[in-house]
């Protein structure tokens, strides 16, 4: 390209690009600027609506750029205004709803340029998008027996502009092909290039009247030259022009990766591989040893072995394959399968790195200081304004009431902004109140903050589509599962139910992958915590039920053998998850899922196993009964022989010990449980006396802590009890008479006094069903 | 040298040399490629101006159109001997053309074996030096070996030495094989550095070596995800180009492959045909590429990989297996009881991770999938 320029010297550069950029292009040689960078076109009044004109260091246009800067020539573009693009853009969505295409970004790998008399012109038709329209370059390559485009750009002209004697031939080449093309396709379905040729064409004749014929240098996609050459009249390219939707843009410089260049990451106008052709256009010679170096030097920094013999026979081999493939020099390919066979034992894995790193990059771009400010500060500013929200730096709280639409929408946008890395506010603990619907903020907006924003500048052009993109980065880049529960629960509350669906799939997938079990049983509270947060603020949460459920059913098939070969500490932090899990499932179940399956019933299938497993640590166990009991699966009959298993005699001590702080421990309820049920309470009573001596002393810290988690009273109760001796316990004639401060029979009347009073408490229906078991509970107590 | 010693005195040299000749006694049960396919291999040759490695039968270019397949001017059809990606076929036969050697590396049934075997063929014209690799296999295999009558008559000399397919293709310039290199003890398999890198074989009994001709060079097969193998030494590693043989692509590719072996096996132990089989034979395979790729085939959920390979190969046994149930105990008709169990017994290798492995999958992806209730069913019957 710079060679096609010298050789040219033309007295004006064309660029195929927004006019409205020409204010712009002294930028490029500004100090701070470093490619790839990007000029973003957005409308004013709706920052959302914006397309990108991705720039490398290899791209024509860069190049072209810099010569003219560097040579004081003027460079303009003299592709189609962005207000016009915009506006078409509104248009389409308007009609078809189809809001994918990110603009007119398309002929930017490479570029290509006549002029009227003495022209020059280099290259490469655009990219398609979304595969509607024809690729002119797959066209052409198929036609020449090539399977890809991009190999076929490769050979054809980079490996042969160099050191050939001149450079316009592969130019010329390529007019001639893309001419040929546009005979046999038309327009190929690119129906608004003819719109934008018109007045490209007003453009170089314009710039040709300014300074004569054969000054002038047009730089743009192959594709056009066929159509700028084409003589056609003023008044039929301006006849074309008339009309045009419009609407007021703005542009600036945004800093670009080698990542987004790549068409893997959706933008239409990428390349497979930037960082192939950024070596190439880099490297001063031998592109491939200098390759295959870089290639062996990420290889051993991820601590695999890569000699420089390895370097060798890969350079070698990759020579050998483009002999045998009849290529001029080994392109991406050959060296790609040369570095699979030498370098990476024949594995994709380590492959993938190298294209991860390498191919693609991780090159970050720049811009200076002094370029515009981006479209997110300005849509930032919109809904501060909107929203009467201040940006102040003195610090101040603020609380919000979610209930309100205003205060909600401030909720979102901090939460939007955290997620963003601005951290305008910081959440605090509410006062007096613990509702959900009340949130409590410290704002204070520090300088750099905008720094921050304009740094944020990349993940979109407004506040939500930037904080939906980085959640979604952040979700695939989370090290552990929790964490992509965690980014879920904020996504709720930022209001994006658009990356929602994504940290879905990650998250599903992590679950999938994750063999510890106590991993999923952690991040299960959570989910199941932002589903019913996320019912109180309407929001779709189906997707989320079905991963929560998804999550138990996995957890459910896991946890019986995770439990198996447990030592006291892993025994402990496994019941915390059964536990948590057991409150998760109750709470999930409520909710309504897309596949109704009876989830709770499972779980109790799963606690039976649990409690039945004798490898099963003695704490899991217990606590596997007792959550069986109290749901009511179990009667106490049932329960009193399970607990006569694990206290026999053929237990270890320490393990029995521990099921009875399985069973009975955790503070409330498992006290009066002793109390009320004798049956139980004997049992423990019998196998205390009957624990050996030497055994006793190991178990006695267990029981310390199980019983002194116990309320004074529960205490007493059982210690007065149990000194009361086992004799007491033949009333199996009676009712249980004889227990201090009962009556024989339980007072009905009394009891029902108290019945409207719980039935307040505790609410009508639907909880109504739930009063009717706790009142049975309570009955029962009296017997 | 102590642990071969009493290997040799089990197996006497002259086991490894050259297979006897089937010609003469009647038909051979499989001709080698060479044979095989001899007329290609000339056709190829007649039509073949590329440039040739010292002592290739064909150029590089030609042996890849031997193996892909392809239609010469004359009008000469050569039948695909491969089916699967180009590539790889083309850095198989570079690899040879270099003086690195080449390792196919792949789970069982995805022709490993065919490929060198056709390579060998039509690189050099002969595909019979090959060393087969077993627990056993000793250092005279791929050394040499003594004739002891010779030796304790007339002492060491080069006539009482029994030469290794790999000694005589050194001296040859011809490309010699080694099968299931991974199964051959690991200081057995450290024998091949020093040919690999120095290109020579020393004889130190008779101070005399054996220098390798251009034209030599040595493919190896081996088996990625196969237990109980001899990991190859990292110096051994890399002498070689490895190159990994894929399974098959798609689920029809696999489906139609598994379908035709089912069916040719199934002949020769005169199963009755299945009719409507084809549909639980792609279910199996289906089951199988899930579990093996680690997700659904709708890309839309991961699932946990087994600890077992789950080839193609497996495929078919299960099929097979199932195909006989349906026919001695069942109706003859495939159906999901039959080849449940069969599945069960091929994913569950290690009974605690992969049953976990395997209830997963049945609960996350067989339970809601449609029209699968019948074979679900039928898995958690067997999975108990």
């Amino acid at each position: 390209m710079r060679a096609a320029l010298e050789a040219a010297r033309p007295r004006v550069v064309l660029i195929e690009g927004p006019p409205e950029a020409d204010a712009l292009v002294p930028l490029a040689a500004d100090e701070g600027m470093r490619p790839p960078v990007a000029l973003l076109a957005h409308a004013v009044d709706e920052p959302g609506r914006s397309a990108f004109w991705p720039l490398a260091e290899f791209s024509p246009e860069w190049a072209a750029i810099h010569w003219a800067l560097d040579h004081g020539v003027p460079a303009r573009f003299i592709d189609l205004p962005a207000a016009h693009t915009l506006a078409w853009e509104k248009e389409k969505e308007e009609t078809s709803g189809d809001s994918d295409d990110t603009g007119d970004s398309d002929d930017t790998g490479g570029s290509d340029g006549t002029g009227e008399g003495d022209a020059e012109g280099d290259q490469d038709g655009g990219a398609p998008h979304a595969g509607v329209r024809i690729d002119p370059l797959r066209a052409l390559a198929g036609a020449a027996g090539y399977d890809d485009p991009e190999r076929w750009w490769e050979d054809v002209v980079e490996h042969r502009g160099v050191g050939d004697g001149d450079p316009f031939a592969p130019f010329a080449a390529l007019e001639e092909a893309m001419g040929a093309l546009r005979e046999t396709y038309g327009d190929g379905g690119h129906e608004r290039d003819a719109v934008r040729e018109a007045y490209m064409r007003l453009q170089v004749r314009a710039a040709g009247r300014e300074v004569g014929d054969d000054g002038v240098a047009v730089v743009c996609g192959a594709w056009h030259v066929p159509a700028l050459r084409r003589r056609a009249s003023v008044a039929a390219d301006r006849a074309l022009l008339k009309g045009l939707p419009k609407v007021k843009a703005d542009l600036t410089w945004v800093p670009w990766t080698h990542r987004r260049l790549a068409r893997a990451s959706g933008y239409g106008a990428g390349i497979d591989s930037p960082g192939w052709y950024a070596h190439l256009f880099g490297a001063p010679d031998r592109p491939v040893e200098r390759w295959m170096t870089k290639v062996a030097g990420l290889l051993r920094e991820e601590d695999r072995l890569v000699s420089s013999a390895h370097v060798i026979e890969a350079v070698r081999l990759a020579e050998a394959l483009a002999v045998l493939r009849g290529r001029p020099l080994p392109g991406l390919g050959e060296t790609t399968d040369a570095v699979r066979a030498v370098m990476c034992d024949g594995s994709d894995v380590p492959l993938a790195l190298v294209r991860d790193r390498l191919v693609v990059g991780d090159v970050l771009g720049e811009v200076p200081a002094s370029a515009p400010a981006v479209p997110l500060q300005r849509d930032l500013d919109r809904q501060q304004r909107r929203l009467r929200f201040k940006p102040e730096a003195r610090e101040r709280e603020v609380e919000l009431d979610l209930r309100k639409e205003t205060d909600a929408e401030r909720s979102r946008l901090l939460h939007r902004l955290g997620l963003l890395g601005v951290a305008w506010g910081e959440r605090t603990v509410s006062r007096g109140s613990t509702g959900t619907f009340r949130e409590t903020w410290r704002l204070r907006w520090e300088p750099e903050l905008s720094v921050r924003v304009a740094e944020a500048g990349v993940w979109g052009t407004t506040v939500l589509a930037a904080a939906t993109a980085r959640a979604e980065a952040d979700a695939l880049a989370a090290p552990d599962l929790a964490e992509v529960t965690g980014l879920a629960e904020r996504c709720l509350l930022a209001g994006l139910s658009d990356a929602l669906p994504a940290v879905m799939r990650v998250l599903a997938d992590r679950a999938a992958l994750d063999t510890d079990v106590g991993h999923l049983a952690q991040a299960l509270p959570a989910l199941v915590r932002s589903l019913r947060y996320g019912d109180v603020r309407g929001t779709d949460t189906a997707a989320l039920a079905e991963v929560a459920a998804g999550l138990a059913e996995r957890v459910f098939v896991g946890l019986p053998p995770a439990c198996a070969g447990l030592d006291a500490d892993a025994a402990e932090e496994m019941r915390r998850h059964v536990d948590a899990v057991h409150g998760a499932v109750g709470l999930l179940d409520d909710s309504p899922a897309p596949h109704p399956t009876d989830l709770r019933g499972r779980w109790r299938g799963v606690l039976r196993v649990l409690s039945g497993r004798d490898s099963v640590p003695g704490g899991i166990r217990g606590r596997a009964v007792r959550l069986l009991l109290d749901g009511g699966d179990v009667d106490a009959g049932e329960a009193a022989r399970l607990m006569g298993l694990a206290l026999s005699v053929g237990t270890p001590p320490a393990d029995a010990a521990a099921w009875i702080e399985g069973f009975v421990g955790g503070g409330a309820g498992g006290g009066m449980l002793l109390v009320h049920d004798e049956r139980l309470l004997a049992l423990v009573d019998g196998w205390l006396t009957g624990v050996p001596v030497e055994a006793f002393t190991d178990v006695l810290p267990l029981l310390r802590r199980t019983f002194s988690a116990y309320e004074p009273g529960v205490r007493r109760t059982l210690g007065e009890l149990v000194r009361r001796g086992p004799g007491e316990r033949a009333g199996v004639t009676g009712t249980g008479a004889g227990i201090a401060g009962f009556a024989a029979e339980p007072d009905t009347a009394r009891a029902a006094a108290v019945l409207p009073v719980v039935r307040l408490l505790l609410g009508t229906d639907p909880e109504g069903k739930e009063a009717e078991r706790q009142r049975d509970g309570l009955a029962g107590v009296g017997r | 040298m102590s642990v071969t010693a009493d290997n040799t005195s089990a197996a006497p040299g002259g086991t490894h040399s050259a297979p006897a000749d089937a010609a003469g006694t009647g038909e051979p049960l499989r001709p080698h490629a060479e044979d095989a396919f001899a007329d290609e291999l000339t056709a190829l040759a007649a039509h073949d101006d590329r440039p040739r490695p010292p002592r290739w039968k064909l150029s590089p270019w030609a042996v890849a159109t031997y193996l892909l397949g392809g239609t010469l001017p004359d009008g000469t059809v050569i039948t695909p001997k491969y089916v699967g990606p180009r590539r790889i076929v083309e850095v198989a036969v570079t690899t040879l053309a270099t003086d690195r050697a080449l390792l196919l590396l792949g789970v069982p049934g995805t022709a490993k074996t065919w490929v060198s075997e056709h390579l060998a063929a039509a690189v050099s014209g002969d595909s019979t030096l090959l060393v087969q690799g077993t627990a056993g296999t000793p250092e005279e295999a791929i050394r040499y070996g003594w004739n002891y009558a010779q030796l304790l008559a007339n002492g060491p000399s080069r006539t009482a030495l029994v030469p290794s397919p790999v000694m005589r293709a050194m001296a040859e310039g011809m490309t010699a094989r080694v099968e299931e290199l991974t199964r051959i003890p690991a200081d057995v398999q450290d024998t091949l550095i020093t040919i690999l890198s120095e290109k020579t074989l020393p004889i130190p009994e008779l101070g005399q070596e054996v220098q390798a001709v251009r034209g030599f060079n040595l493919i190896a097969t081996a088996n990625d995800r196969d237990r109980g193998v001899n990991e190859l030494s990292s110096a051994l590693r890399r002498r070689f180009n490895t190159v990994v043989l894929p399974l098959p692509a798609s689920v029809e590719a696999e489906v139609d492959i598994v379908a035709r072996r089912v069916d040719q096996i199934g002949r020769s132990l005169d199963l009755p045909a299945a009719p409507d089989g084809i549909d639980e034979i792609r279910r199996v395979v289906t089951v199988f590429r899930e579990l093996r790729d680690g997700i659904t085939a709708d890309g839309r959920t991961k699932v946990k990989s087994p600890s077992g390979t789950l080839s193609t190969a497996e495929a078919i046994s299960v099929v097979t297996g199932g195909l006989a149930l349906a026919a001695h105990f069942g109706d003859g008709v495939l159906r999901p009881g039959d080849v449940a169990a069969g599945i069960l017994g091929a994913v569950v290798r290690d009974p605690a991770a992969d049953r976990v492995v395997w209830q997963e999958y049945l609960e996350a992806v067989v339970r809601e999938r449609e029209g699968w209730t019948d074979f679900y069913r039928a898995c958690r019957d067997v999975s108990g």
